[in-house]
């Protein structure tokens, strides 16, 4: 008992940290059409970052900003500079585009910070917490994980539903020609998806790195694991990419804890085939297809 | 430009790569007018609009709206600068709601206006205000062009571009969308620039009446003479 309990409080702890890589596609997705292969790159990039900032100034809380900001400025000049021109091209070209990013950004990580890995420090402390004997194998860090994701999630929510700029954000996911005869700049609106999509990946960068450490390929692995959670979400719907990621990291952990933990990157891979082999709309779906 | 013409089209020259739709046209739209623009399938009279908001680029001429060429600027710009387009076969944002798709499209306006806008179209469309938070899929094909008018005005636009509002509506419904013009002239004054296959409702509440024939102008006349004039009418409107 005491175990499963365990598993399935981490696994909702990592599931937010695949969720937040998961909302970050589903926000370029949305908008562009786009799969975004070099999130993860860009998650990693942003934890260098903080560690930098961090390493300087021995304030963990500075770095976190400083790297959400930086994330936020890079998926936006990323979209402008090296993603706009292939916008309007064949899918393909995106492909091959976000591809070279991820090559390109863990290649200058690599450079800049060498490949070594590096310890990340966590926001509070990794000790389990306990219920009188009962260990609930989370720590203060895997609730702040869980917590910082979930805000998150909801401050864009709010955004999405409450703000013009979030209206202006759906409009264009969902329509973008009416948009534009509405007169919404859809340019800037693609911006800024990836502006948004690059916070949270360099949340989920931060909020990873103290236990995988923190090493150019160091988000690989999750960046998979994320886009498992996105399509197990439909790719189309943020509250979706929650789901899915929670879903993913509670499967997934019981995988580790039951099976052992070199399972679980096979077993990710497993469900990743499996939804799409299944149920390639995502469980979420309401709609079958999109008109275009 | 004519005096009076809210939107001045001169010597347009437009197309999709191959020879021109568009061949050399020239439309003035005047004030507190409808202006129908009628034509077989193929005539140019939805590429007039899809230039005029700027998803087809023009190869040569002018496009004033108040004054300022727009000609070659970008459909987001245009829609900015006061022309409105209902695209045919409708444009609701079926996942958006109703309500949502009404602040949409008031969204270029200063954002001290917006609330205005929307109260005036709620008492102007009952239908829309009962309906407000329902999802914008759930309506029939006449109220979704209903739907779509009113979001376009919005937008306070300064001219009105309908591409076939009567496509694939019942009669009665076709009735009244027209009715529905007719009153937005009279009573705002608005300009519109009219594009029907359905010439005989459009003749009925147009001012004006252009028909295009293989992207040139054929006729260019006062609506009520265009609607008399039974050999045009016979040779190019097929009524």
């Amino acid at each position: 008992m005491q175990e499963f309990v365990q598993f399935t409080l981490g696994g909702v702890s990592v599931g937010m940290i695949y969720a937040a890589i998961a909302l970050s596609l589903v926000l370029i997705w949305r908008g562009t059409r786009i799969l975004n292969y070099s999130q993860g790159g860009m998650a990693m990039f942003s934890a260098y970052v903080a560690l930098i900032v961090i390493n300087h100034t021995g304030n963990y809380w500075l770095g976190f900003v400083v790297a959400l900001a930086f994330g936020l400025v890079l998926g936006a000049v990323l979209e402008r500079v090296v993603v706009r021109p292939v916008e309007s091209k064949p899918p393909l070209n995106a492909v091959i585009v976000t591809i070279g990013l991820l090559i390109l950004l863990e290649g200058v990580a690599g450079i800049i910070y060498g490949g070594q890995f590096r310890s990340f420090p966590p926001a509070f402390s990794i000790t389990g917490i306990k219920i009188g004997s009962f260990g609930l194998g989370v720590s203060r860090s895997d609730v702040f994980t869980a917590v910082a994701v979930l805000a998150a999630a909801l401050l864009l929510a709010a955004l999405f539903r409450y703000t013009a700029v979030g209206l202006r954000l759906r409009a264009t996911a969902f329509s973008p020609a009416v948009a534009r005869l509405l007169g919404v700049r859809i340019g800037r609106v693609l911006t800024l998806g990836w502006a948004l999509a690059g916070l949270f990946g360099a949340l989920a960068g931060v909020l990873v790195s103290p236990s995988t450490f923190l090493y150019p390929n160091s988000m690989d692995s999750i960046f998979v694991l994320g886009f498992t959670a996105a399509v197990i979400g439909g790719l189309e719907s943020p509250a979706g990419a929650i789901a899915g990621g929670v879903i993913l990291g509670v499967l997934l952990n019981y995988v580790g804890g039951y099976l052992g933990a070199n399972l679980v990157d096979l077993y990710g891979l497993g469900i990743l085939v499996l939804v799409l082999m299944v149920r390639p709309s995502g469980l979420f779906s309401t709609t079958a297809t999109r008109q275009v | 430009m004519s005096d009076g013409a809210v939107l001045d089209i001169r010597d347009i020259v437009a197309g999709y790569g191959g020879g021109p739709v568009l061949d050399g046209l020239s439309i003035s739209v005047q004030a507190g007018t409808i202006t129908a623009v009628l034509g077989a399938n193929g005539a140019g009279k939805t590429t007039l609009l899809r230039t005029i908001s700027g998803f087809v680029r023009p190869r040569r001429g002018r496009i004033e709206v108040g004054g300022v060429n727009l000609a070659r600027r970008r459909p987001e710009e245009i829609a900015r600068a006061g022309v409105a387009h209902v695209p045919e076969g409708q444009g609701v944002i079926t996942e958006l709601t109703i309500e949502e798709n009404l602040r949409l499209g008031a969204l270029i306006r200063p954002s001290a206006d917006r609330a205005a806008a929307l109260t005036g179209t709620y008492e102007r469309f009952a239908l829309l205000a009962d309906r407000r938070r329902r999802l914008a899929g759930t309506l029939s094909g006449g109220e979704r062009q209903i739907l779509v008018i009113a979001r376009a005005l919005m937008a306070a636009p300064q001219v009105l571009l309908l591409d076939e509002p009567s496509l694939g509506l019942a009669p009665r419904i076709v009735a009244q969308i027209m009715n529905l013009v007719r009153q937005l002239r009279d009573d705002s004054g608005l300009t519109v620039l009219l594009v029907e296959q359905n010439a005989r409702s459009a003749l009925e509440i147009a001012d004006r009446g252009i028909v295009l024939n293989l992207g040139k102008i054929a006729a260019d006349e006062d609506a009520a003479d265009l609607a008399a004039d039974v050999s045009l009418r016979r040779h190019y409107l097929g009524f």
